[in-house]
């Protein structure tokens, strides 16, 4: 099967006037057809770049992106946006992601005449349609983003995306913002937009069980490189690399109390171009430390 | 179990809203004794942050606010402004969401620090300095000196977050207030400064209210739980009583809502049976 988005050894380097930062070192995944890779990874792990790289939002500093087979580095600005209309993106806070001075119906439908409707009536049915899909009123198009509550807004957010027929819908933590009830709804809604239109999901969240319901396969990021990837199961019942075992076990659970005591550093391998994946399980892969160098984390803190 | 070191007696808070005056917190009472964490846990607009700001007496001005609250003994009501000052850093401490917020941009750790130390422990300079180095060490900094040398934007969110935990444990309150103080955190964080709590709390004998959303939370690291929806206490337990067997329908849907990677897998299971043809 041609991977729907194929991403090879990507790397993004920024440089501010004091430093430079190398958020993605190297970064290769693919995502079939109406799969769901979950992206997951704390703060600065390069998780969220990696996400707007993918729909065209960041340049890389080098890399390929293929999507549907074929190449689109290298192509013209204006011939890679085209492309990648096929990749929409949903957005963590609901707030800010939606233009407050344009009707909801107008942000939905913007996005079905970029992709070549272009009669409106017909656009505004199809909204009609994409809202009461969504679980809101046919009428909603009429109103504004800040007569709707945060769970309301991502389900708006989720037929603005799904709006232009996309392949693939790039979702950067998604639920983060909304409380657990509100939650549990939107991820439903996900993955039943999913199933019904074959959708490819790249789902970044830094919430293991969040990935662990909607995801079919997992990728752990950590300081800019993928340091362990596999199926959810594999990944979640034997996880390899030490900072995915870290992640795993730093997430609360009930029937665990919490000792207390100073907080000591993490000790983890830090990681060089030249380290290579090796293989554990079916389709579950980690990188193995090449040379013996440990990095010691301080506490709390991210270097 | 000692008597309790706070003390609130049906607090409700209103605001005048155009349709009459709204209540977003109502009939609360709670106690919190020295050496223990209570959490108080709801979703949003439950009213748990009102609750610990009317504590503080750092209530919006709109707000109108009626009941008691006690602190070691004393009614917050009959206090000055200059004492509630007073009662804030040395008998509550707190600690919020959003350290970059809470810290001053402009001033060194230090002076942020020996400030507190000053004004509510009656220390000079040197002793100050030297308490906030040990906090700052107590919390797992390597090398306090350091720290105490720069500014907040210097410093990482969860270091900052341990900065605001070292300056109120310096200042060894009998009770913290610590309202959703991981929630802006990652996870591996997150752990440390729970345990960061759990370690105040037994080496300091503090008494901690933990305001947070995280069901998981509380299991974690509180003794009792206190939930919260709609402004009122709809439930308070031990958090073993309370988490393993609710009584209250909405305890019972926080809990169902909460989603664990346990639970996760499982509901993945029963959906690829479902789905098998």
């Amino acid at each position: 099967m041609t991977p729907i988005l194929a991403i090879e050894d990507l790397r993004k380097v920024f440089i501010t006037r004091s430093r430079t930062v190398h958020a993605l070192s190297g970064v290769s995944i693919s995502l079939d057809p109406g799969e769901t890779l979950g992206i997951i990874g704390e703060s600065g792990s390069g998780k969220s770049t990696l996400g707007r790289i993918a729909v065209g939002l960041d340049e890389p500093t080098s890399g390929q992106l293929s999507v549907g087979g074929e190449r689109i580095d290298g192509l013209s600005p204006q011939l890679r946006r085209q492309k990648l209309r096929r990749c929409q993106m949903i957005f963590q806070d609901p707030y800010s992601s939606l233009n407050p001075r344009l009707t909801v119906g107008r942000q939905i439908g913007e996005g079905l005449y970029a992709s070549g409707q272009s009669d409106w009536r017909e656009i505004r049915t199809t909204v009609a349609d994409l809202l009461e899909r969504v679980g809101l009123k046919r009428d909603f198009a009429e109103r504004y983003p800040h007569e709707f509550s945060g769970g309301q807004r991502q389900r708006i957010a989720i037929a603005r995306a799904v709006a232009p027929d996309p392949q693939i819908v790039v979702a950067d933590e998604p639920v983060s913002a909304l409380d657990v009830s509100i939650q549990a709804q939107i991820l439903d809604l996900m993955a039943e937009i999913r199933r019904e239109r074959r959708l490819s999901y790249l789902f970044i969240s830094h919430d293991m069980a969040v990935v662990a319901r909607l995801c079919d396969r997992i990728a752990v990021m950590h300081r800019g490189r993928i340091v362990e990837s596999g199926p959810v199961r594999s990944i979640i019942d034997t996880p390899q690399h030490p900072y995915t075992r870290n992640l795993l076990d730093a997430v609360p659970r009930f029937g665990r109390r919490r000792t207390g005591g100073k907080p000591a550093p993490v000790r983890l391998p830090e990681h060089r171009d030249d380290d290579v994946y090796v293989t554990v399980g079916d389709g579950h892969i980690v990188l193995e430390p090449g040379s013996a160098a440990m990095l010691d984390l301080p506490v709390g803190n991210l270097p | 179990m000692s008597a309790p070191f706070l003390s609130v007696r049906d607090l409700t808070v209103a605001f005048h809203g155009r349709q009459g005056d709204v209540e977003a917190v109502r009939n609360v009472s709670l106690d919190l004794a020295r050496g223990e964490i209570l959490a108080l846990v709801g979703e949003s607009g439950s009213g748990k942050s009102l609750t610990s700001l009317s504590i503080l007496r750092l209530l919006p001005e709109a707000a109108r606010m009626t009941g008691r609250v006690e602190i070691d003994g004393q009614d917050i009501a009959s206090l000055s402004r200059r004492q509630m000052e007073d009662v804030r850093g040395a008998k509550i401490g707190m600690i919020f969401q959003e350290p970059m917020t809470s810290l001053n941009p402009v001033l060194t750790i230090e002076r942020q620090m020996t400030e507190g130390l000053i004004r509510h422990k009656g220390a000079s300079r040197r002793e100050a300095l030297e308490m906030a180095r040990i906090s700052l060490d107590d919390v797992g900094f390597a090398e306090p000196e350091r720290v105490l040398r720069q500014y907040p934007h210097q410093l990482s969110g969860g270091m900052r977050q341990r900065v605001m935990i070292a300056a109120a444990l310096a200042l060894q309150p009998g009770i913290l207030i610590a309202d959703e103080p991981t929630t802006a955190l990652d996870v591996t964080v997150q752990a440390q400064v729970l345990d960061l709590l759990v370690d105040l709390k037994s080496r300091y004998d503090s008494g901690i209210l933990l305001i947070t959303h995280d069901i998981g939370v509380v299991a974690e690291t509180a003794d009792r739980v206190a939930v919260m929806r709609g402004g009122e206490i709809v439930e308070t337990g031990s958090v073993d009583a309370v988490l393993g067997a609710p009584s209250h329908d909405y305890t019972r849907a926080l809990l169902a809502s909460h989603l664990t990677v346990e639970k996760a897998m499982h509901q993945r299971d029963a959906d690829a049976r479902r789905m098998a043809p």
